[in-house]
């Protein structure tokens, strides 16, 4: 008996051993990321990410998704608070940008991201830096108008051309609400992009000589006119840009898809989202974006995925975005999720959306189209680190005009003080 | 009798006897100590003994956040911890006062922290007042001898169980341009109205859900200090045929006024805290008409690329004054009823 007891004992003393080397031989290192979602990419990645554990059984990779609002309000607290995520989707790209980890010594090839992230990395980087690498944009995004062909036909009304300005669409899109009584003729996101892109192509150029903000300019006046003068004419109604205050974002996609829209002002990222609920509920189309004395512009902009420098893992974490970032994986992300690929690469062998209906497939060469037309401002204004300052002075000073609260010309003193005092505030 | 009396006392039985075993043994468990420190510290000490948990609780989640928020608010950048903040002195005091007139918010450098105290101070005006109003009406009706009273004292009582948010949703589809109430105007041959983007009638629905959704709160106050009245008194200005208007003015209004102060104290000081509920029906929106103090505090500290803490700190010590005289006033107020 006696020796039936040792045996036993031993037995389970060597299997516990045996289990804790085990244990320790496959620890995993777990890696955060933070993600929001517009449409389905958020269902895409974590397919993808499951492909990369099968691989790689030594890292987990758990997808925090999130609100969009939780990554443009929480998230910059935690990451000053050195508590964030290792990974994060974010789409305030500068100021997200001084947090971020330059991964360069853990890529496996470095000048692969040069070759094919090169014109967005720095949009990435921290203020004064000219070569790290922090991340790739999950989705190359640029605002334009997505318009719905069906009313136009009903109302018996041609659609504008491909050159035609804000203004003719102005008188275009009421004429068709009127006739076909929808209430919003044309809508446009409570967003500083979206106002931006209007404002580029009638002239603004935002920045001084010497690369200062400069906000209000005789061009950024005509597009706050403009689109003032459309909220008092009934072409816009006051229920986005007029019924919030300060930095709050407004959109119309519920009325878009409910078709009482007849002209909205949005993006790329809308296409997949749009392709899956309005379904052949009317004919949708993307057009080019309206020109002005400035050109033709949309804003370009995204998500980027960026790596953070408080990681603990900061291998692990290369490794997740050299997977994420390489061709064949970003071709299906992008595929799947029917984004305009941020990857140089991939954009000039061109995309098969094979999921795609033909009017997503449409919209989406419209887009691909229209970063030709970028103007050299709207790239600016997008890389500057402190562009959300200003979209979010716009966004609460130009809606409070609109509600009838302050006039235009107050608005613009408001705008141009609001953005020196939060710079000097950032600065201190 | 006397062999009842000695007779040791039994466990119950079922659930309650199931756990008082075990709650004696802790008792006794814990009782040793607390006696041998009882003998150590004294009888007198020992209170603080017991009330240093919530003391240590209220230090940690009360006490060190006021510091902290005060710390902030004479700091400035955008830094998240002191040491990463430079000290600026009253310099966001400075800000937050720097008025042409404070009848003008637009004269003011932070022009929406001044119409923020504008809307909170009438949005508190009218919510009291008619919250004390309907309450008191409601109470009354609900004090009277009237059918299923039980079922519309429930009734009145369910929106204080509703999350903020839930009700603030809920009257956002009754209000939009094709909610449920433009449908019922429109069916009737009416014009379709805004409600939430004309400023005046925004006002005028946060004040009406805020009071929908709090009365039932300040209605059960008014009813325990109704049915608190002596009934003689009500009958003694029976047999003298009083009118009932008069017996309302000159014994109930009166004998309720305690309650009524507790009320619209109580009623104030959540008045001037505000934010949920308006934030989620109007954004604070159409313009700033909607906007108010706490508004003001959440969009500059977090909603702002340059996330400003210290101004947003500074805003809420300002609050916090605000906020600690009106609790003085409570606290003085139920003193006297006390008293009486």
């Amino acid at each position: 008996m006696q020796r039936k007891h040792w045996i036993s004992a031993f037995a389970t003393t060597a299997g516990l051993a045996i289990g804790l080397l085990a244990t320790t031989a496959f620890a995993q290192t777990t890696v955060r990321i933070a993600w929001y979602s517009d449409g389905n990419e958020g269902e895409v990645v974590s397919d993808l990410l499951k492909r990369f554990e099968a691989q790689n059984q030594d890292i987990k990779v758990v997808l925090d998704q999130v609100p969009y609002k939780a990554i443009t309000e929480n998230l910059p607290v935690q990451l000053a608070s050195g508590q964030g995520p290792d990974i994060a989707r974010v789409v305030d790209l500068g100021g997200v940008a001084r947090y971020a980890l330059d991964m360069r010594p853990y890529l496996k090839d470095a000048s692969y991201w040069e070759k094919n992230f090169g014109p967005f990395l720095p949009w990435m980087r921290p203020e004064g830096d000219s070569s790290a690498i922090t991340g790739f944009m999950t989705q190359l995004t640029v605002t334009g108008p997505f318009v719905n062909k069906t009313l136009f036909e009903q109302a018996g009304i041609a659609m504008p051309g491909a050159k035609a300005t804000w203004e003719e669409w102005g008188k275009a899109v009421k004429a068709v609400a009127e006739k076909v009584q929808v209430p919003f003729p044309l809508a446009m996101d409570r967003s500083g992009h979206r106002f931006f892109s209007v404002a580029v192509s009638e002239g603004a150029k935002v920045f001084d000589a010497k690369g200062e903000p400069a906000v209000i300019d005789d061009g950024f006046k005509r597009a706050a006119k403009l689109v003032y003068d459309w909220h008092n004419d009934g072409v816009m109604k006051k229920e986005l840009w007029g019924s919030v205050s300060g930095t709050a974002y407004r959109g119309a996609n519920d009325e878009f898809k409910n078709a009482q829209v007849v002209m909205y002002q949005s993006g790329s990222w809308q296409i997949s989202q749009f392709d899956k609920t309005v379904g052949d509920a009317f004919d949708w189309v993307a057009v080019p974006s309206p020109c002005g004395p400035g050109g033709c512009s949309g804003m370009p902009g995204g998500a980027g995925l960026v790596a953070i420098k408080t990681t603990k893992h900061p291998e692990a974490v290369a490794k997740v975005m050299d997977y994420l970032a390489s061709e064949p994986v970003l071709s299906e992300f992008y595929a799947r999720s029917l984004f305009v690929p941020g990857h140089l690469g991939i954009a000039a062998k061109g995309l098969d959306y094979k999921n795609a209906s033909p009017q997503a497939k449409a919209a989406l060469k419209v887009f691909s189209d229209q970063v030709a037309q970028l103007s050299p401002v709207a790239y600016r204004l997008q890389g500057y680190v402190n562009n959300r300052v200003i979209f979010n002075a716009v966004i609460s000073r130009l809606g409070q005009a609109i509600s009838g609260e302050t006039t235009l010309d107050e608005a613009y003193k408001r705008i141009e003080s609001d953005v020196a005092q939060q710079i000097a505030e950032r600065k201190k | 009798m006397a062999s009842a009396e000695t007779t040791p006392r039994r466990h119950g039985t079922g659930a309650a006897g199931l756990f008082a075993a075990p709650l004696a043994l802790l008792m006794r468990l814990v009782d040793w100590p607390m006696q041998a420190l009882q003998r150590l510290i004294g009888e007198r000490r020992m209170a603080y003994v017991f009330i240093l948990p919530n003391l240590a609780f209220f230090s940690l989640f009360v006490f060190l956040p006021l510091v902290i928020n005060f710390v902030f608010s004479v700091t400035g950048g955008a830094g998240l911890f002191p040491s990463e903040r430079p000290y600026v002195g009253a310099e966001q005091y400075g800000y937050l006062f720097d008025c042409g007139s404070y009848l003008d918010p637009s004269s003011c450098r932070e022009d929406h922290f001044w119409r923020g105290v504008a809307n909170t101070a009438r949005f508190t005006v009218f919510q009291v007042t008619a919250m004390v109003l309907f309450s008191l009406l409601t109470a009354v009706v609900l004090n009277m001898r009237i059918r299923a009273r039980g079922f519309f004292r429930a009734v009145y009582f369910f929106p204080v169980l509703l999350s903020p948010v839930v009700v603030a949703l809920t009257w956002k589809w009754i209000l939009q341009r094709d909610g449920l109430l433009n449908a019922a105007i429109t069916s009737l041959g009416g014009e379709r109205i805004l409600f939430l983007v004309d400023p005046s009638w925004a006002m005028f629905w946060i004040v009406f859900v805020s009071v929908w959704a709090h009365m039932g709160f300040y209605t059960l106050i008014l009813l325990a200090g109704l049915q608190a009245i002596p009934a003689d008194l009500y009958e003694a200005a029976e047999m003298d045929a009083t009118p009932r208007w008069r017996v309302f003015w000159r014994i109930t209004l009166p004998l309720l006024w305690p309650n009524m102060i507790v009320v619209i104290v109580l009623a104030l000081i959540k008045g001037v805290q505000t934010f949920d509920e308006v934030f989620v029906l109007t954004g604070g929106g159409p313009g700033t008409a909607t906007v108010m103090i706490v508004h003001y505090i959440y969009e500059t500290a977090f909603a702002n690329q340059v996330q400003n803490f210290g101004l947003a700190a500074a805003a809420s010590v300002v609050l916090g004054v605000v906020l600690f005289a009106l609790t003085l006033l409570q606290l003085a107020v139920s003193r006297r009823k006390g008293a009486a």
